[in-house]
Parts: structure tokens; C-alpha cells; sequence
């Protein structure tokens, strides 16, 4: 193929993501230097970094980062190490495995939603819920989810939601593990335990890679959990970047601030795909 | 030797019992989704729980006199089917550009792809609410279709780009040998022997255009929402109506669950491109 054809097919796809990257980023730049009070048309004077000052001393913004790290953190470590866990129990023939796969899977089809919707109602409720009832049966208190632990039981729900498509790149990436290499190491009388931490954790690593940078992508852009659950309630408990700057825009009406603060996000995004970038730049073969 | 056989058998037992005890644990949620449908408001807040009842559709015909459910499912098709087909156009061309004539910069420009996809949809909330509001794009079809096909192309390209290199590069040379355009080559030989890395990276563009939220909350209301918007719609206060919100959920999530099912295997190794197999 000839070296200008290629860049022509090429072109559409990195002009249009260059287009979806710089005019609104910088319209946003634009934004947050300004006054731009929806609910104050015309008065779009220059104001510097005010809007940043107002952004970052706003009380829901130091909680705001936190709670997004904590969030992004915990649903990592918990769909990371199960999902080994439970890949390494799973993979083996048993009767009905492919059914088992299936219902495995059906959580990440889930939408947001919906997912919350369920957790919030059916499972957590205080009185109604599931987990309530079980409580109770067990002859103790229920619990109010929501309001005792409520980025606890986002996290919860997110890591429902995630540790299906964990599980399963697991499996798949198991299925290609060398078997023989296992039982050479057994005869050599290795455990099962240095067998796993040797040879299946280092089996894993590229997966792994995978398994973290997918998952942030969608992770630090946790919106409609939350939305529809806590509205990033009690207080700023479970208020993170991405639902403070929409409040601030569609509650507030101040685009000003608000795009200093998706400002804020696009940044601390960068920060942490840096390093996945490099992580995964080494773990995927190009 | 026997007493070996008979402790590899158990110890396989013993795993699918539990495979088998998780697998339920996790679908319990989507279960109790769809038994609470069935149940009359009354029952589906009945403590204990219940797990038998006589089972009822009502619900279901509640929900769609109530908020249309086929007009949401007619703007989540409409959305996550054209949107798809947008982004294969854009992205089939690009990912058969740098898997059969890569040059230095591929790999950099790959991972730029993939990078904006990382910048956060808040960063450029208010200037695409904005443009929209002055485009009155604000509330159509075309808009969210637009930003879908958008929020998606990295990730086609990327799935396109791992399905693609998978061709041997041979048969490629072959048909250009024998005369083959580059329209004749996508045609008659990448198009075949890459149908199916096509037909798994459209399926996840329609599962995550399908389950997109945060677009489809703050950029559509009566006019274009789809079913995600639609469900949130039941978030509100209104009191405990969970065998109507069930029954949504449950018309909500079904298609794109039931297409997971038949291609979860694909799915799951396009989203990771390829890496994991």
C-alpha cells in the first residue's frame, strides 16, 4: 500500500479525535477563565484563576479526589485478587461450566442504572432489602447501607459490575497456561502455593496490565452509580470528580467553575494513564 | 494410583460446587431483578422475601403505558446501532492503514487513541452542552449518536487494529501480486477473513453505547432519551414501586444481556485487545 493511501484511511479516525480532544478542551481552558454563570447571561469578564480558587476551596473538593482515588483503588484490588481467585478455582472441567461462564458474565451487561437501582433497592434497603433480611435471620441489626457505609456500598456495587469481565480474561488467560511446566514444577516439589506465585501470577501479568487499564478508564468516570444512589450524598461522602463538576455545572449553572474542574479531572486522568500508558505500552506487543 | 484419581475427582467436585455457588451469588442480583417484576407491588416488598408467588405481567404493561418503554428501546437502538456503524466506518479504514502498512509512528499513534479515551467526559461536559445548546443538538438522536461514535473509536480501532494484524500479511502480498486494488484487497480479503473480529468489536460498541450513562443523562431528556435515561427516571422518590422498576430494569438490560450471552467469549477478548487469549 502505498505510504499516502495509508495516511489517508488513517486520517479520518486522528483528525476526529483530534477534533474531540482540542476544541472542547480548549473551549473548557476558555471556560474556566472566565465569569460564565449560565443564570448570569453577558457579564463574561476575564477573572484569571478564580474559578480554580473557588473549584479547589470548595469543601467538597479535597473529599471529591479522595473519594475518587479510594473508589478507583478499591474496585481494583478487589476485582484484581478475586478475580484470580476465583479464575483459578473456575478454571478446571466441571459439570456445566459453560452455563457457570454465562452467569459469571451477565453482571458486566448490566447497565449503571440499573445496576444501582437494584443494589440500592432490592439488596440494601434497610427493611425491604435482601441483605436485611438476611441480616435479621441471622439475629442481627440491618443495616442502612447507604447511609452507614455509602462508599462502601457504591464500591460494592461497582466491583459487582467489574469483576465478571476480571474473571473472565483470567480464565482465558489461564486456559494458555502450560500445563506441563505446572507438573514438572510439582514433581520438583513445589506446593501448590509456590506453583500459583511463580508460574500463574507471572502468567498473569500481561492480563493484569490489561484488567487495570480498562477498568480505570471506566472507573474514574464513575457518574451514574452515583447519580442515581447517593446524588453524592451523605454530605460529600460519596462525591467524586466527575459528579462535583456536574453539580457544579447543571446544579449551579456555573460553567466557569465547573470547567475548572474538569480541568482538574482531565489532569489528575493524565497523571494516572501515564503511568498505565507506560505499563501497558511494555505489557501489550505492538 | 486409584486413591490419586479419587482425590483429583473430589478436589474437582469440590471446585464446581463452588463455581457453581459464586455464579449464582453473582446472578443473584439480575434473578431478583426479574422475580421481583413478576410480583405485585404488595409482594415485592414482602418480608421475608418472597420466593414463591403467582407471577404477574402486569407490571410490564404498567411500564410501557406509563413511559413508553418502546420509544426509550427505539432511541437506544437508533443510538448504539448507528453510532456503531459510524465508528466501523471511521475505524475499519484507520485500523487496516496501521495493521498492514505500519509505519514508526503507529505504535504512538495508537496509544494516543487510546489516551483520549482517558480524558474524562466531565472535562468536556460544559463546552459540548454548550455547542450543542447553540447547534440545537442539545436532546437529538444525532447529537448523542455523534458523541457515542466519538467516546467509542478509540476502542474499535483499537479491537479492529489487534483482529486485523491477526491476517497473514502473505495473503495479503498474494492477492496484490495478482493485481488486487486496495479496494479489492478490503473487499476480498480482509472483509472475509476478518468478519469476525468485525462482528465482536461492533457487538461491544453496541453493548457500551447501549449502557452509556453519562452522555445520555446530561444530554437528552423527553425527546432522545434512551433506557438508561429512562430507568433513571425511576430513581426518583416517588416511593416504592419495585415490581414497575424492576420490570423496566429488566426490559432495559435484556437485549444487550441476551447479546452477551451468545458472544460473551469474543467480547471478553476484544476488550482486551487481543492481549489475552
Amino acid at each position: 500500500m502505498k505510504p499516502l493511501l495509508a495516511r489517508l484511511l488513517l486520517a479520518p479516525s486522528v483528525t476526529l479525535l483530534l477534533l474531540w480532544m482540542i476544541v472542547p478542551l480548549s473551549m473548557t481552558i476558555y471556560f474556566s477563565s472566565i465569569r460564565y454563570n449560565l443564570l448570569y447571561p453577558g457579564e463574561n469578564e476575564f477573572i484569571g484563576l478564580l474559578n480554580f480558587e473557588f473549584f479547589v476551596t470548595d469543601p467538597a473538593f479535597i473529599p471529591s479526589v479522595i473519594n475518587t482515588l479510594i473508589l478507583v483503588g478499591s474496585v481494583l484490588f478487589i476485582t484484581v485478587v478475586l478475580g484470580i481467585a476465583l479464575a483459578t478455582m473456575v478454571n478446571a472441567a466441571f459439570w456445566g461450566r459453560g452455563i457457570v461462564r454465562v452467569l459469571l458474565i451477565s453482571p458486566f451487561f448490566i447497565m449503571p442504572t440499573v445496576n444501582a437501582l437494584v443494589w440500592k433497592n432490592m439488596m440494601m434497603h434497610p427493611v425491604y432489602g435482601v441483605f436485611a433480611w438476611i441480616s435479621t435471620t441471622l439475629g442481627f441489626e440491618p443495616i442502612d447501607w447507604f447511609s452507614e457505609f455509602p462508599l462502601f456500598s457504591i464500591i460494592l456495587m461497582v466491583a459487582w459490575q467489574w469483576l465478571p469481565f476480571a474473571v473472565l480474561v483470567f480464565v482465558t488467560a489461564l486456559q494458555s497456561l502450560d500445563q506441563e511446566q505446572q507438573e514438572a514444577a510439582r514433581i520438583d516439589g513445589a506446593t501448590g502455593w509456590d506453583v500459583f506465585k511463580h508460574l500463574t501470577i507471572a502468567h498473569l501479568s500481561r492480563p493484569i496490565a490489561v484488567v487495570i487499564m480498562i477498568e480505570t478508564i471506566f472507573l474514574l468516570s464513575i457518574f451514574a452509580e452515583i447519580f442515581v444512589t447517593t446524588g453524592g450524598g451523605p454530605g460529600y461522602d460519596t462525591t467524586n470528580l466527575a459528579f462535583l463538576v456536574f453539580s457544579q455545572a447543571l446544579m449551579q449553572y456555573d460553567v466557569g467553575v465547573a470547567s475548572a474542574g474538569g480541568l482538574f479531572a482531565v489532569v489528575l486522568a493524565n497523571i494516572v494513564s501515564l503511568f498505565l500508558v507506560r505499563m501497558i505500552g511494555k505489557n501489550l506487543d505492538l | 494410583m486409584s486413591s490419586i484419581t479419587r482425590q483429583h475427582n473430589i478436589q474437582l467436585w469440590v471446585r464446581g460446587i463452588f463455581a457453581w455457588l459464586v455464579a449464582l451469588i453473582l446472578f443473584f442480583p439480575i434473578f431478583w431483578m426479574v422475580l421481583t417484576s413478576l410480583k405485585t407491588e404488595i409482594q415485592a416488598i414482602a418480608v421475608p422475601p418472597l420466593l414463591f408467588f403467582e407471577p404477574t405481567l402486569e407490571n410490564y404493561s404498567i411500564v410501557q403505558e406509563r413511559s413508553d418503554y418502546f420509544k426509550f428501546a427505539m432511541n437506544s437502538i437508533i443510538t448504539s446501532f448507528g453510532s456503531t456503524f459510524l465508528g466501523l466506518l471511521i475505524a475499519v479504514p484507520a485500523a487496516y492503514s496501521m495493521a498492514f502498512s505500519p509505519t514508526r509512528s503507529t505504535r504512538g499513534v495508537l496509544l494516543w487513541m487510546l489516551s483520549t479515551k482517558m480524558l474524562p467526559a466531565v472535562g468536556v461536559l460544559m463546552p459540548i452542552y454548550i455547542l450543542f445548546r447553540n447547534l440545537g443538538l442539545l436532546d437529538t438522536l444525532t447529537g448523542l449518536t455523534i458523541i457515542l461514535t466519538l467516546i467509542n473509536l478509540p476502542i474499535l480501532v483499537w479491537m479492529l487494529y489487534s483482529y486485523f494484524r491477526d491476517i497473514p500479511n502473505d495473503i495479503l502480498e498474494a492477492a496484490r501480486l495478482d493485481g488486487a486494488t486496495v479496494g479489492d484487497e478490503i473487499r476480498h480479503v480482509v472483509l472475509p477473513l476478518g468478519i469476525g473480529g468485525i462482528a465482536s468489536t461492533a457487538l461491544l460498541a453496541i453493548v457500551l453505547s447501549w449502557n452509556e450513562a453519562f452522555w445520555s443523562l446530561n444530554l437528552t431528556s423527553a425527546n432522545s432519551g434512551t433506557v438508561a435515561a429512562m430507568i433513571a427516571s425511576y430513581s426518583s422518590p416517588e416511593g416504592l414501586f419495585w415490581a414497575k422498576l424492576s420490570a423496566a430494569s429488566t426490559l432495559a438490560c435484556a437485549p444487550i444481556v441476551m447479546l452477551g450471552w451468545v458472544c460473551q467469549k469474543q467480547l471478553v477478548q476484544g476488550l482486551t485487545f487481543g492481549a489475552v487469549k
